[in-house]
């Protein structure tokens, strides 16, 4: 689960990490007030879940308030694209005022679980303020990746390993021990997934601050943080998807043309794979879990008929708990709401109860092809083309 | 670590009152399994299916039975203590099903595993299956598995059933069927599965299903890279249609940066030597070619 830049800086803070004087606001009166209070000279920042906001002009250095004027009219209650949301945008609804740093160097900071050794990774860079991917691809050795003992948490020695590999003074450790402790707490405490201070400065008076901050946290872990699902922002999110979350079913709206049901992660990636191979494209990702009864079926096809865009609905599934009979009738359940606007369908089913499965479907008058397998399916989907 | 099941495979289910433990109980017992005992904590003296002793802990439930692996289908709230009292009870292979273990936690209980030498399979995986032994440690569908000599590694579970549905259909049996799971953190990875298979008498060759998301597959990859290994490998990665930074269901299943993307692993694995998978419907053709 994401959150926006503001609520990052403020669990940041309630860590003890330092971060610019700051006030959120979410209407134009309250945003010219909050940038006099900052002496008519402050940083706005468009506050979306979307990356890349600098590149695409939510964050600016104003000096009048005619141009905060102007940034409110632009941002506020409108939609906005970054070079990270493609084609779609993002609602906003809240603008930060921020005092303005006088930045002496920029580095990168960040907590991250790497499934590769098992533990939290603490990555640094002493060129922050660019994408860690870019720096990355040109710059790998500016890049310090490191494992965090599970039970030591980070160590004095590896701070001082930092320390120096960013290229700051020994003055400057207790301030980044701080930090970094700090950071490993919070991603403990609150089941983070991602914390990201990018950049982390030095400014005039020497001092460590978080000017950027990204945090998202693990979904699955959210029932023993309360206090993290209420900064949650859902006019941040898709629409179709959290309904369908709400239903216990996972489901990730794409931009295609051929929406799919599938039972597990993997086959239904496979599925979406297939498509893609066939020269069509996807219009969702679809599990529907496995002991699905009837209801929770025909909601899972209601879900997919809901995006305007499918015209093609491929059900795949591969029946062990799940029972095929049980799920087709779901399926009826739902088109028969759509009737004549029922879309095509491609069926294919395997397992527990199949041939039940297909023939309850067999009997309706829908347009359905049945596929044996998934080259059957390419195979149907090219034909469609 | 061994990944060995077989008749002298011995199973205490953790979680076998609730519902899913309970039904997937009797489908190991119907395939064969050795379920020696059940455990929930304050359900201890009940009888399950009219014949197997339910203990209220791990440790009177390995004193009694002396079970060496545990199945466990805790919810996830509660399945990391279940995994510590197997592994202190002595149990030195664990396979939990449980999905939605938060990620932190794993990582401790990951350490733990690994320091008491215990094979821990998963979290949120299908189990794992040898058809000539009639053992099924597992929630797969039992019927579409045919015993023979191709070893099967998988993150995924219904896409390791198309696999192996596929492979029986063309008269291919499997030597072990793995799946290890969709998390980010798990017990155990490709690189034990491939180690097992490649020295395993009863393996010939390999099926690898791997997804989008983290970089265990280059590390695989790696692997295969510094063995010696002879068996051929046909392998398939999915999710090279998926969008960037969403998650395709398994909480691994997320692409950030360029080494999660499907191609990035597709390239590592041929160059290590795998035939790569060109379509998810021809796991078995591309597997006949090469054995």
């Amino acid at each position: 689960m994401k959150v926006h830049e503001y609520q990052s800086k403020e669990l940041l803070k309630s860590f003890g990490i330092p971060t610019p004087k700051s006030i959120v606001t979410e209407n134009k009166i309250s945003l010219l007030n909050s940038f006099k209070e900052f002496g008519s000279r402050a940083v706005l920042k468009v506050q979306v879940h979307a990356g890349g906001r600098g590149k695409s002009g939510g964050v600016k250095l104003l000096e009048n308030s005619n141009d905060v004027n102007d940034f409110a009219d632009k941002f506020f209650g409108k939609y906005f694209k970054t070079i990270q949301t493609g084609d779609d945008s993002v609602l906003v609804n809240k603008i930060l005022v921020e005092e303005v740093s006088n930045i002496l160097s920029e580095m990168y900071l960040a907590l991250l679980v790497d499934g590769s050794n098992q533990s939290i990774n603490i990555i640094v860079s002493p060129e922050g303020g660019t994408d860690i991917e870019e720096i990355a691809s040109k710059n790998p050795e500016k890049i310090l990746n490191f494992p965090v003992n599970t039970i030591l948490g980070p160590t004095d020695f590896q701070i001082r390993e930092i320390l120096d590999f960013l290229l700051l003074d020994i003055k400057s450790f207790s301030k980044l021990k701080n930090i970094i402790q700090g950071l490993y707490k919070l991603y403990l405490e609150k089941d983070c997934s991602l914390i990201e201070i990018n950049p982390l400065i030095v400014n005039n008076r020497h001092e460590l601050i978080a000017l950027d901050a990204k945090i998202s946290f693990d979904e699955d872990a959210l029932y023993r943080n309360e206090d993290i699902l209420d900064l949650r922002d859902i006019n941040q999110e898709n629409e179709i998807e959290i309904h369908a979350a709400e239903l216990g079913i996972k489901y990730v709206q794409l931009k295609g043309s051929v929406g799919c049901i599938v039972n597990g992660a993997g086959l239904a990636m496979a599925t979406m794979d297939v498509i893609q191979s066939s020269g069509l494209k996807p219009a969702n990702f679809l599990d529907i879990g496995g002991g699905a009864d009837e209801e929770k079926i025909s909601k899972a096809m209601s879900t997919v008929l809901s995006d305007v865009n499918v015209k093609i609905v491929l059900v795949n599934l591969f029946g062990g708990i799940l029972r095929c009979d049980v799920a087709s009738r779901g399926f009826i359940m739902a088109l028969d709401k759509y009737q004549s606007s029922a879309p095509k369908l491609i069926i294919r089913m395997q397992g527990t109860n199949s041939e039940e499965g297909k023939d309850i479907l067999n009997a309706t008058n829908y347009n359905i092809s049945f596929a044996e397998n998934l080259d059957q399916i390419s195979k149907i989907l090219m034909d469609k083309e | 670590m061994s990944l060995r099941i077989d008749e002298n495979t011995k199973v205490i289910v953790q979680g076998i009152t609730g519902k899913e433990g309970g039904f997937h109980a009797l489908r190991c017992i119907e395939y064969g399994t050795n379920i020696v005992a059940g455990v929930t904590p304050g359900k201890g003296g009940q009888l399950f299916n009219d014949s197997i002793n339910v203990y209220d802990s791990m440790k009177s439930a390995k004193q009694e039975t002396d079970a060496n692996t545990s199945l466990i289908f805790v919810p996830a709230p509660f399945a990391p203590d279940a995994i510590l009292e197997s592994i202190y009870s002595g149990i030195k292979t664990v396979i939990c099903i449980t999905e939605g273990i938060p990620v932190n936690e794993m990582i401790k209980i990951y350490k733990i595993a690994n320091d008491n030498n215990v094979t821990l399979i998963g979290p949120n995986c299908p189990g794992l299956i040898n058809p000539s032994a009639n053992c099924k440690i597992g929630i797969m569908p039992g019927d579409i598995f045919t015993p023979g000599r191709i070893g099967v590694v998988s993150r995924s579970g219904t896409l390791t059933y198309e696999a192996v549905d596929q492979l029986t259909k063309n008269g291919i049996g499997q030597s072990l069927c793995v799946g290890i799971g969709g998390d980010p953190i798990i017990g155990t990875t490709f690189i034990d599965v491939l180690d097992y298979f490649i020295n395993d008498n009863d393996t010939d060759g390999i099926v690898f299903i791997g997804e989008i998301g983290g970089t265990k597959e280059q590390e695989a990859a790696e692997f295969l890279k510094s063995v010696n290994n002879s068996k051929p490998i046909a392998a398939l990665i999915v999710g090279a249609s998926a969008p960037e930074g969403k998650r395709m269901g398994h909480a691994g299943a997320v692409i950030s940066g360029d080494s999660g993307k499907a191609e990035s692993k597709i390239n590592a694995l041929r160059d290590a030597g795998c035939e790569i998978i060109v379509h998810p419907g021809r796991i078995a053709d591309t597997l006949k070619k090469i054995i």
